[in-house]
């Protein structure tokens, strides 16, 4: 796993420890907590408990339950708080336990948070953080597994943040408490206790710059999430095959760099996207897109999409582990691709 | 072109109060800017000088006049999509209110929000929200962030009858009473959800539901601007306190229909109701008659203050109409701070 670049050029340091992406996001809020006194955390059993994913644990015990604050199960609720705070100057950082729950606050996610800034004529903004999750496997059936990122990344108004590395997670997260927008960070429920390098110093991650997780010369695969994982394992095969492929993390989907995922597709000629939302109307027919139209000339095949099933997501995991690409599904659709079949 | 004037000045905390005959003079001459303002709006629309729709404040004015008149300029109010008269009532300038009406760059929203979306950082009004109780939310984080900022500011949320059939504004009413917060819940009952009566769609008695989260509830005559501003004075100064939330109902009546399109009404509410209300329950014709009576004032003086406040209005509309449209360039300008 590559660790950011744009952290060492920052920090100017390489001192690293291994630490999980459960543990990352805990300091970048605890760090962000200390630093600002305007932050808070609130959702449901994110203090004593922790959360159900003990993602939280500790936070209660430095900051105390005045900013690490349990609310009622009020989803809409307690993010229209987080809006109203946040436009009267606190940074809210809402916690949504699942994915799935941001139907109950669409409303205020999209006709509130996004709109306040522009409909107010750039008086009024939202430094709001929604904390929410993505990702299916864990066998938690059709509503808690779902990967909804496409549905706010829709939305002018808001920024979309999909880390998919402990030392991502954090600085993303960072960025996110700091930036004066509203901003959504889906964590894939199924990656907390991944482990990674983490700078010991202070950095933070910029929106906008995706990350070149893997280079290489054959194919892009342009890949969110917990599909970074996926895209890196099937890449190791790859190679063994004689395919070298070039792993490419957008990040965020808004702001979106286009010009990395263009320029790799540009020098390896062909693209896979791959992302666990479902995949019709979705991310990776935004992320296609982008591709086809800047790099169409340079392309020996059309881009193809790897999204998660149009389906629910089944309990069965017969069924389930069906619905979202694997690195042995991403390997099939690679060699096809450079036709190594 | 004249320059948009500065808002209306309200009270700060370090200026003395008012007698009460300057108060009450005071709430009059709001009422009838209000007034004043709307029918103006209306004849815009009719003469097809507005862009879209908007929604007549008339006959509700002593509800946002009784109430932010409690207020001090810091404090925060939320407001709706019948919202003019609550951004007046703030403090807003009338030549503003116009520009953003009619899509100009000199509009509190440069613009951009129109009738539904006025929001004026100045005056502490966080905006008119067009999802019916869409500001719910909004209005208990601000009182949230005050009780954590420890400013002491309250906090008012306007909304109407309507409201009261959304979910969020219990989730949010919930989390105010639990936590204390300093924000008044205000429910102007106009009778009417949209085309619907409200008994229509609404079960039980109103107040109780606000009284089942602890919340202390009241229920004021919306046309007696005086017992409106007596009561919402009582309950500021209590959540100013740290005493907690409370829920305000105030009967009152839309003279106009949802919005100015709406000029068929009889099959929701008769002709005799509408003219009930104009002649017997005018918040403005209420108060004025008390003012007389009281010997604060005479007739003359009235007729003065109206003569005034059209001049205002019509200055305002003048100013709005003749303010440049904002640059095309501005579309995307403001989507991200």
């Amino acid at each position: 796993m590559s660790t950011p670049s744009a952290t060492l050029s920052e920090t100017g340091t390489a001192a690293v420890r291994e630490i999980t992406l459960a543990q990352a996001i805990r300091e970048a809020l605890a760090e962000e907590l200390r630093r600002d006194p305007t932050v808070y955390v609130m959702g449901e059993d994110v203090a004593e408990a922790g959360t159900p994913f003990k993602v939280l644990a500790g936070l209660v015990e430095e900051f105390g339950p005045q900013r690490i604050i349990d609310s009622p199960i009020s989803e809409a609720g307690f993010t229209g708080l987080g809006v109203g705070a946040a436009m009267t100057g606190m940074r809210p950082v809402v916690d949504i336990m699942f994915g799935d729950f941001i139907g109950l606050i669409m409303d205020q996610l999209a006709n509130q948070a996004a709109k306040v800034h522009y409909m107010s004529g750039g008086k009024l903004k939202v430094p709001l953080v929604v904390r929410t999750t993505l990702g299916a496997t864990r066998r938690s059936a059709a509503q808690h597994s779902q990967s909804l990122h496409a549905w706010v990344s829709h939305v002018p108004g808001l920024k979309v943040a999909l880390p998919s590395t402990p030392s991502d997670a954090k600085g993303l997260l960072k960025t996110a408490i700091r930036d004066d927008n509203p901003v959504v960070i889906f964590e894939d429920k199924m990656m907390y206790q991944l482990k990674g390098s983490v700078p010991a110093e202070e950095y933070t991650i910029p929106f906008g710059v995706a990350d070149v997780k893997r280079a290489g010369t054959d194919v892009t695969i342009v890949a969110t999430s917990s599909m970074v994982q996926v895209a890196l394992a099937a890449a190791e095969s790859l190679e063994q095959l004689g395919i070298s492929a070039e792993v490419v993390d957008p990040r965020t989907t808004y702001p979106l760099d286009k010009h990395t995922l263009i320029e790799s597709a540009k020098k390896t000629s062909r693209a896979i996207v791959v992302d666990e939302g479902y995949e019709r109307y979705g991310v990776t027919a935004e992320l296609a897109a982008v591709i086809a139209e800047g790099a169409f000339y340079y392309l020996d095949a059309p881009v193809r999409r790897m999204g998660a099933m149009d389906v629910p997501v089944p309990f069965s995991p017969v069924l389930e582990d069906q619905t979202v690409a694997t690195p042995a599904t991403l390997i099939a659709v690679a060699k096809t691709l450079c036709g190594r079949v | 072109m004249s320059r948009a004037k500065t808002s209306e000045p309200q009270l700060t905390r370090r200026e003395p109060a008012a007698s009460e005959r300057e108060r009450w003079l005071r709430m009059y001459r709001q009422m009838l800017r209000i007034r004043l303002f709307e029918e103006q709006v209306n004849d815009l629309y009719k003469t097809a000088r507005m862009p879209g729709l908007a929604h007549l404040y008339s006959g509700e004015e002593g509800v946002a006049v009784g109430v932010c008149e409690a207020l001090l300029r810091d404090d925060y109010i939320t407001s709706t999509h019948r919202g003019h008269g609550h951004c007046l009532a703030k403090g807003a300038s009338i030549d503003r209110m116009f520009a953003e009406l009619l899509g100009k760059a000199a509009g509190y929203c440069r613009g951009k929000g129109g009738s539904m979306h006025i929001a004026d950082q100045e005056t502490g009004n966080l905006g008119a929200n067009a999802i019916v109780a869409g500001s719910a939310g909004i209005a208990t984080g601000a009182a949230l962030s005050s009780k954590m900022r420890g400013t002491e500011q309250v906090v008012v949320c306007f909304f109407g009858d309507g409201a009261l059939g959304q979910g969020v504004l219990y989730e949010v009413m919930n989390m105010a009473s639990l936590w204390k917060l300093p924000v008044i819940y205000v429910c102007e009952n106009n009778l009417y959800n949209e085309y619907t009566p409200y008994t229509e769609t609404t079960a039980g008695d109103l107040c109780a539901r606000a009284e089942a989260f602890g919340i202390l509830s009241q229920r004021v005559d919306g046309q007696d601007v005086r017992a409106v501003n007596a009561a919402a004075s009582t309950l500021v100064a209590r959540a100013r306190r740290g005493e907690g939330p409370a829920f305000l109902l105030c009967d009152t009546y839309r003279y106009y229909g949802h919005h100015v399109g709406d000029i068929q009404r009889t099959y929701y509410r008769s002709k005799e109701e509408e003219e009930f209300w104009r002649t017997e329950r005018d918040p403005i014709a209420l108060l004025g008659a008390w003012l007389v009576a009281q010997g604060m004032v005479d007739a003359e003086a009235l007729a003065a203050m109206k003569t005034e406040a059209q001049a205002e209005v019509e200055a305002g509309v003048q100013f709005g109409l003749d303010a440049p449209f904002p640059e095309a360039s501005e579309v995307d300008q403001h989507v991200y701070a």
